[in-house]
């Protein structure tokens, strides 16, 4: 196969190819044999580190699903409200009157420019001071809080970028058979860019997932990763153990959700139901402003 | 109104955000642009493992590498990193937690660049006779770079809120300094106000000039 990097390899280029292999694979090994190495000096790989999660279901029913229930808890809660605060921030960017499409702009270009973390750290302090909602439910509202103002900002962006990427004449033709301004974007140019924003907005759910475990490390907020750290203190320090099986449920997780919207994306394209370009689900490609996707931790 | 930010270091603590930042950026193009290297190669372990790398560590929530710094790497399993003092080993874990994370976004951004050069370019150069480090270096890298430095833009910015993840295993960058502001003090919004304004100080102009920059080279197509 040839690339636009490489051409299709000949005698030579296969043997230094086959040479390359060999020498990778000889790093790869000794880099494992000395995690492996490391591991067993410090007696992590004790079977009686790694029981707790595949013998008996203690440990799953005590902390992890727990864990995991607030975490997914506090994404659906934060997509829900963020999707549609961000399309009216994204639409209200595209008004015809300054008065709308500035002020939503500075919101959205603030918010933006903001870490998650400190708009969790104020959301926690500020229902501490001026509600009374109780302090067990505080560090939720403040994730949840934390998560929208910040992804609600992203997704404007992305509904913004999907309403441009169609073509001008969509919004013309429907202004040339006499639709109002209204009309236009929600019978016409809305339904269009949906189906192009899915993807995008499918994979921002990725970051939105990732960025709950910051409640569970500064705000204690009991979710997945603060379980886990709980769980690894209860069964004798086996943080290895612990931390590996909550990675491989994120990743299995953000594997899914990654996979759907590749899916969909590739869907989307094939089908061509709709003119404008398919936002790519990687980066939220957002036109002409730094976007997204590559978003929070 | 002020006159509580004289018992903070709120200038240390944005210059810790800084330093976290500019050495998790060069630590993580270094790292990615390896990545890259490998992703796009002809060797298919290599291309498995930079795929592997990439699709493995993007799916881990930044906060969850970091925290495993701190507990699994230093605390269970003794890395220190050669320093002596908690600071500097966990300013430093911070660091290579960032790398390791940032790094597959760079890795992706690059990767992007690269796929946006159509194949007949290199056809066209390979037709008029260049060799391969002429291909690369005069025709497909040139480009490449070019519709790179925007992807790459974002993933600084991102690097540089990401920073405040390093608060989680007590590193004293601003947002550390904003939680303990808070609890000492009453002017919350003041504080916020401040904090806020700092990031933005940080982030936006740096999206505004990398982005005017990423245009100016963009190659139009």
């Amino acid at each position: 196969m040839s690339s636009v990097l490489y051409d299709a390899p000949g005698p030579r280029a296969k043997r230094r190819n086959v040479l390359l292999t060999v020498v990778f694979l000889v790093a790869l090994a000794a880099l494992l044999w000395w995690v492996f190495g490391t591991l067993k000096d410090k007696g992590q790989l004790e079977w009686a580190l790694w029981k707790p999660f595949f013998s008996g279901s203690e440990a799953w029913s005590t902390y992890i699903w727990p864990g995991l229930e607030n975490t997914l808890k506090a994404a659906a809660l934060a997509m829900v409200i963020a999707l549609p605060l961000g399309a009216v921030l994204g639409i209200a960017r595209l008004s015809d009157h300054v008065w709308v499409r500035v002020p939503a702009a500075i919101v959205v270009e603030f918010f933006r420019s903001i870490p998650v973390l400190v708009l969790m750290i104020f959301g926690l302090a500020l229902f501490a001071e001026y509600t009374n909602v109780s302090s067990d439910d505080r560090p939720l509202y403040a994730v949840v809080t934390g998560l929208v103002l910040y992804n609600a900002s992203v997704l404007a962006e992305i509904v913004r970028a999907g309403i441009l990427a169609l073509p001008k004449g969509q919004s013309e033709a429907a202004m040339a058979i006499g639709l109002r301004k209204g009309q236009v974007m929600r019978s016409i140019l809305l339904p269009q860019a949906v189906t192009t924003m899915l993807p995008a907005i499918v994979s921002q759910l990725v970051v939105i997932l990732k960025d709950t475990a910051l409640g569970g490390a500064v705000l204690t907020f009991p979710e997945l990763l603060a379980s886990a750290n709980t769980m690894s203190g209860y069964y004798g320090a086996n943080v290895i153990a612990s931390f590996t099986v909550v990675a491989v449920i994120y990743i299995a997780l953000n594997f899914i959700l990654t996979s759907f919207a590749s899916w969909l994306e590739r869907r989307l394209r094939r089908a061509k139901k709709s003119t404008g370009a398919v936002l790519k689900a990687d980066d939220a490609g957002v036109a002409g402003s730094n976007a997204t996707g590559t978003g929070g931790p | 109104m002020f006159d509580f930010l004289q018992d903070y270091d709120l200038l240390g603590a944005f210059w810790t955000t800084v330093q976290l930042a500019v050495l998790s950026a060069v630590g993580s193009l270094i790292w990615g642009t390896v990545l890259a290297a490998m992703r796009v190669g002809p060797v298919p372990l290599m291309r498995g493992f930079g795929t592997a790398y990439v699709n493995i560590v993007r799916n881990i929530p930044l906060t969850v590498i970091i925290l495993f710094t701190s507990l699994g790497l230093n605390q269970t399993l003794g890395v220190s990193l050669g320093a002596n003092d908690v600071e500097t080993i966990n300013f430093r874990l911070a660091v290579l937690g960032l790398i390791l994370y940032t790094s597959s976004f760079v890795c992706e951004a690059l990767r992007s660049g690269i796929n946006t050069v159509p194949v007949g370019q290199a056809e066209a150069a390979r037709a008029i006779g260049l060799s391969f480090g002429q291909v690369l270096g005069n025709v497909v890298l040139p480009q490449a770079f070019r519709s790179s430095v925007v992807p790459l833009a974002n993933v600084l910015i991102a690097l540089i809120k990401n920073t405040t993840v390093a608060a989680a295993i007590g590193v004293a960058e601003a947002a550390l300094l904003m939680k303990e502001m808070i609890e000492n003090e009453a002017q919350l919004l003041l504080i916020s106000a401040v904090i806020a304004f700092g990031f933005v100080v940080l982030t936006l102009p740096t999206g505004l000039i990398l982005g005017w920059v990423g245009k100016k080279v963009a190659v139009k197509r």
